[in-house]
């Protein structure tokens, strides 16, 4: 009954309840849209960063992380990885790697990089190294006299296929330890800083340069979902007790990406509220003006016998089917345009260096958390009902006597 | 020269489904200076002849002619302007603008007519003493009384010296005394000005004051007569 | 003088003062936002060239052609010290300084890390970067104690070494041949970008001469300007310096949007994507404020007929109205100005410490603490936006009037 009466007064007006439905609809459609870009930058900046050899969680020997060299390895990763069948969920990948500060040099060049050691067969599913040669062929197991290079540092040290690279490094006796290796395969990343700092060898190579027997630097793990990391991650460090193995989960790798999603998490929401204000504003001005023309009509239902708090439910509903209605068509419109943009993907290439600058990758894919669509409509609706309150209270509060008189 | 001139005018409304005739063949004529009383029942027909004088709404037939112009297919922008200079008009409902003062009301219209600021003063305070508002020029609508408020609309009617005065039903809402006050007031404005003033009317009181009275009923002109106003 | 049209309109607007308030309130609500968000985003791109310019690029460098994309040992600028007598004489430059680059080996008695080596020249560098002030551990290079290293925090705990320990430094020359050299720590220092303080060391720019056989050249010269607006005029002025000295097929100036092309870009694609929050913002709040422009007309219709019966053409109806929305509208905006203002003005001066983002911060040379800047141009620009869309949103009543039908309006 309150419904169809609310429902009824809502239309006698038709444009104006059209007008502020659509600073609903607006301001819902652009709190998800919105909300859908900024976590597809940061779940981009994330799948970015769990690829470029993070993985979801990392073993590493304690104090390898502040101080990645030869010395802190992981002597025996048989010992761990033996573990891992029944303690992990099915469909967890794993690879081990060895990686440690090297200089790549040829004839006329040097360079600062990172020498990463791989199971070419177990990298492929874990990190984005397997699938991202772009010229000459991704590394054989037991190959120790291949390397691969991104192709910036091919760029910047004027070299490419079956040319020369010497690498050099301490090795376990601190000696400098180098060795000639053929570059094999040209890799792209997205980011060009990719390209520059990582070099790819065998296990083995890598090994045999460090002397590093069947010793590691770490292990990092994919598991079927990233969901689970943190629940893997504790038992993980459960069973390794008292060990001197480190457990990190992305979140504590990649600090600067968890600042980000921190820092997005406010800012979305804050954005939910601004925007809220903006219609805010529409809602308390349009249902006092309804209310107002009305008067009269209140104070007659009142002489009627209407008690006040009918009344103010009377307003409450009105405006609560109005944010109603403005919540499904915003909501649905917003899906509408995550759809729409999630299939193509924004593509930022003519700021390429400028994503690159700050980190994220030129193609962004949105991201609809449920969550924020969540929060989005509760906003609207709560505040929408809050704010409600005055012009509802303005109507419950008319005597029968001065509406009929004034109005 | 006549002031107003109508010949054969029909206006029909559209009510749901139905045709109403609202005129069915009017013709009339008005002399410059008369003081004539449009009466009849409520649906006769006399607002909508008022209108059409006014230029506020067009015939379906016929003529009107103000002081020899045809209006009948004058623009929107030359009514506005015919409405603005040779027709005042005042209403049931005072009708003055609720932001000005009595002063400003008036001068409002001279200003629409490009009259320069110190004689609209001028002619405003002056025109509201003839119509008896002496002092209480700065009082805004909400603070005088109907009757005041209506012989602010009487003041703001004729500031301009039009034509015609247009009144439709103008002491419907006052009391009788009052009503026969604001009549007396037009009247010597009639008089001093030889303003032509046409109001519509149902009250038999008013009647009394017309010199020229005619009857409508369902559109169509009953009797047209020159009688001895009070 | 107020006109009577004027009067008219202000009285109009405090007829129903709630309603005209709440509507000031969401123009005056968008501008303050827009004046204290773009205040915000010209103090954070500031902040960001400030950081590039005096952590490493210079408003300005010369550098050999092709030394910046390749960084190839052997582009350099010999005799640097003649293009140095250019410069100085250029009045809007107020400080300089040569530096050398090279990659090499440095190897402590533990430890051997791959790490930059830039050669600069103590005194001179001071003035054009905060280098001096970053001291951790240590001191500053001296001019007087030859063969010494400032090397970054973390390369010298990776090398587990502390001021006074010695490092042997190897790698190629100018000419190719083997560049040794044994040096002193004389410092270490941090400036919380692990890039930078993980692999640099900075010698004197005689010693790096010396070790990697330069023969008195260096690779960039450092330059830093009175303000950022003077750069396009020393850079012109520098590029026909050049010219006259015959060098100008060997040497290049780059500005610092060349030299960090990212930097320039990552403002635009800020610029752009506030541009789009501000836009969806104030359509927002143009809806939720055109109910009661539209509402206004409505609901006065019995007045705008006896208006237009009177003689009022809908021409100056239409005018009237907009004069109500316009003083409505300057109400607001200068409301929102100067509540933005203050806000702006607040923050200016105590800053705005972002929780989550400290640590992206540093990481990008910036400091935790970001400082709105409050300038013409974000109070213009933001009051701007907000004056367009409020406008547009004021026509439409006041277009509506002109098709008001004077009976139909009066008989409401």
């Amino acid at each position: 009954m309150f419904f169809q009466l609310a429902w009824r007064n809502l239309w006698r007006n038709p444009k104006r309840t059209l007008i502020l439905l659509t600073a609903v609809v607006i301001g819902i459609w652009a709190m998800i849209v919105i909300g859908t870009l900024m976590r597809g930058i940061s779940a981009q900046m994330v799948r970015h960063g769990i690829a470029t050899l993070t993985g979801h969680v990392q073993i590493h020997r304690l104090g390898y992380r502040a101080d990645p060299v030869v010395e802190n390895s992981i002597l025996d990763p048989q010992k761990v990885t033996e573990r891992f069948p029944g303690l992990l969920p099915a469909g967890t990948r794993w690879a081990p790697r060895i990686r440690v500060p090297a200089i790549a040099g040829n004839a006329r060049h040097t360079a600062g990089v990172n020498l990463v050691g791989i199971d070419p067969l177990a990298e492929k599913g874990v990190s984005f190294i397997g699938t991202a040669v772009a010229e000459g062929e991704y590394l054989k197991p037991e190959d120790e006299r291949s390397i691969l290079i991104g192709k910036a540092l091919a760029d910047q040290f004027d070299t490419g296929l079956g040319k020369k690279l010497v690498l050099m490094s301490q090795d376990t006796n601190q000696e400098i330890a180098s060795r000639a290796y053929r570059i094999s395969g040209i890799y792209r990343a997205e980011l060009e800083a990719t390209e520059k700092e990582f070099v790819f060898v065998t296990l083995p190579a890598a090994a045999g340069m460090l002397r590093l027997g069947r010793g590691i630097s770490e292990i990092s793990l994919l598991f079927p979902a990233e969901g689970i990391s943190e629940a893997a991650a504790a038992r993980l460090r459960d069973t390794f007790a008292g060990t001197d193995l480190e457990i990190s989960t992305w979140r504590q790798l990649l600090a600067m990406i968890s600042g980000v999603l921190e820092l997005y998490d406010g800012i979305i929401f804050i954005w939910f509220l601004v925007i809220f204000v903006a219609m805010g504003f529409g809602i308390v001005n349009t249902f006092l003006m309804a209310v107002l023309e009305r008067l009269r009509e209140f104070g007659l239902l009142k002489a009627l016998g209407m008690k006040p708090g009918w009344i103010v439910r009377q307003v409450l509903v009105e405006s609560l089917l109005l944010l109603l209605i403005g919540q499904i068509v915003g909501s649905s419109l917003g899906l509408l345009s995550y759809w729409g943009l999630a299939r193509t993907g924004i593509d930022l290439s003519a700021v390429a260096e400028g994503m690159e600058y700050v980190g994220m990758t030129r193609m962004i894919f949105p991201v609809l958390l449920p969550r924020d669509a969540l929060t989005a409509n509760l906003v609207v609706f709560l505040l929408g009902l809050l704010v409600s309150v005055y012009p509802a209270v303005k109507a419950g509060k008319v005597t029968p006597a001065k509406a009929l008189a004034g109005g | 020269m006549k002031m107003v001139l109508c010949r054969g005018l029909r206006k029909i409304y559209r009510q749901g489904k139905m045709d109403v005739v609202a005129l069915d063949g009017i013709d009339l004529a008005i002399g410059k200076g008369e003081f004539v009383a449009l009466a009849g029942p409520s649906g006769s027909g006399k607002t909508t002849l008022l209108n059409l004088i006014g230029g506020l709404d067009r015939p379906d037939e016929g003529e009107i002619h103000l002081q020899d112009q045809l209006i009948n297919d004058m623009d929107q922008s030359r009514l506005a302007e015919l409405r603005l200079r040779q027709i005042g008009f005042v209403f049931q409902a005072f009708n003055l603008i609720p932001v000005l003062s009595a002063t400003e009301n008036v001068e409002f219209i001279l200003l629409l007519q490009g009259v320069e600021a110190g004689e609209r003063r001028q002619r405003a305070r002056a025109i509201l003493d003839d119509v008896g508002l002496e002092g209480l020029y700065d009082r805004r609508p909400a603070e005088l009384s109907g009757g005041q408020q209506q012989r602010v609309a009487v003041a703001r009617a004729i500031v301009s010296d039009p034509a015609i005065v247009l009144a439709d039903e103008p002491t419907a809402n006052l009391d009788s005394t009052t009503g026969q006050g604001l009549l007396e007031m037009m009247k010597e404005m009639n008089e001093k000005k030889r303003v032509t003033f046409i109001f519509s009317t149902h009250d038999a009181m008013v009647m009394d004051y017309a010199r020229r009275l005619i009857l409508l009923h369902d559109g169509r002109i009953v009797e047209d007569r020159q009688k001895e106003g009070k | 003088m107020f006109s009577l049209d004027a009067k008219m309109a202000w009285r109009n607007l405090w007829r129903n003062p709630r309603r005209s308030i709440l509507t000031l309130a969401a123009i005056a609500f968008a501008t303050l936002l827009l004046v204290f968000m773009l205040s915000w985003q010209f103090g954070s791109y500031e902040t960001m060239i400030n950081a590039a310019v005096k952590g490493s690029t210079g408003h300005l460098q010369v550098q050999a052609r092709d030394y910046h994309e390749k960084k190839e040992m052997e582009m350099v600028i010999d005799d640097p010290e003649a293009v140095a007598a250019l410069i100085e004489s250029l009045p809007e430059v107020t400080a300089f300084t040569f530096r050398g680059a090279a990659f090499a080996l440095a190897a402590s008695e533990e430890r051997t890390y791959g790490t930059a080596i830039l050669g600069i020249d103590a005194q001179r560098e001071n003035r054009v970067s905060e280098l001096k002030a970053r001291v951790r551990d240590g001191h500053y290079l001296q001019g007087d104690e030859g063969y010494t290293a400032f090397l970054g925090g973390i390369l010298a705990a990776n090398l587990r070494v502390v001021p006074g320990d010695e490092i042997t430094l190897l790698g190629q020359g100018r000419d190719g041949s083997v560049a040794a050299t044994a040096v002193t720590v004389s410092g270490t220092f941090r400036t919380g970008q692990d890039i930078i303080d993980r692999a640099t060391l900075y010698l004197r720019l005689e010693d790096f001469q010396e070790t990697f056989a330069m023969a008195g050249a260096v690779h960039q010269i450092v330059i830093v300007g009175r303000t950022l607006d003077a750069v396009p005029r020393i850079k012109a002025a520098l590029q026909s310096g050049i010219a006259r000295l015959g060098r100008d097929r060997e040497l290049v100036v780059l500005d610092w949007s060349e030299l960090a092309p990212g930097l320039l870009q990552s403002i635009k694609l800020d610029l752009v994507s506030g541009f789009i929050f501000y836009l969806i913002l104030i359509v927002v709040v143009a809806f939720s404020i055109l109910n009661t422009f539209l509402m206004v007309v409505l609901e006065r219709g019995r007045e705008f007929g006896v208006l237009l019966a009177i003689g009022v053409t809908p021409q100056r109806l239409s005018r009237l109205l907009l004069l109500e929305s316009a003083a409505l509208t300057a109400l607001g905006l200068i409301s929102g100005i100067l509540l933005g203002s203050l806000v702006t003005w607040y923050y200016q001066v105590h800053g705005i410490v972002f929780s989550g983002a400290s640590e992206m911060l540093r990481q990008f040379g910036l400091p935790e603490r970001i400082y709105p800047r409050l300038s013409l141009l974000s109070i213009a620009v933001g009051a701007g936006l907000v004056f367009v869309i409020t406008w547009l949103t004021a026509l439409y009543p006041a277009g509506r009037v002109k098709r008001i039908s004077i009976l139909e309006a009066m008989k409401q």
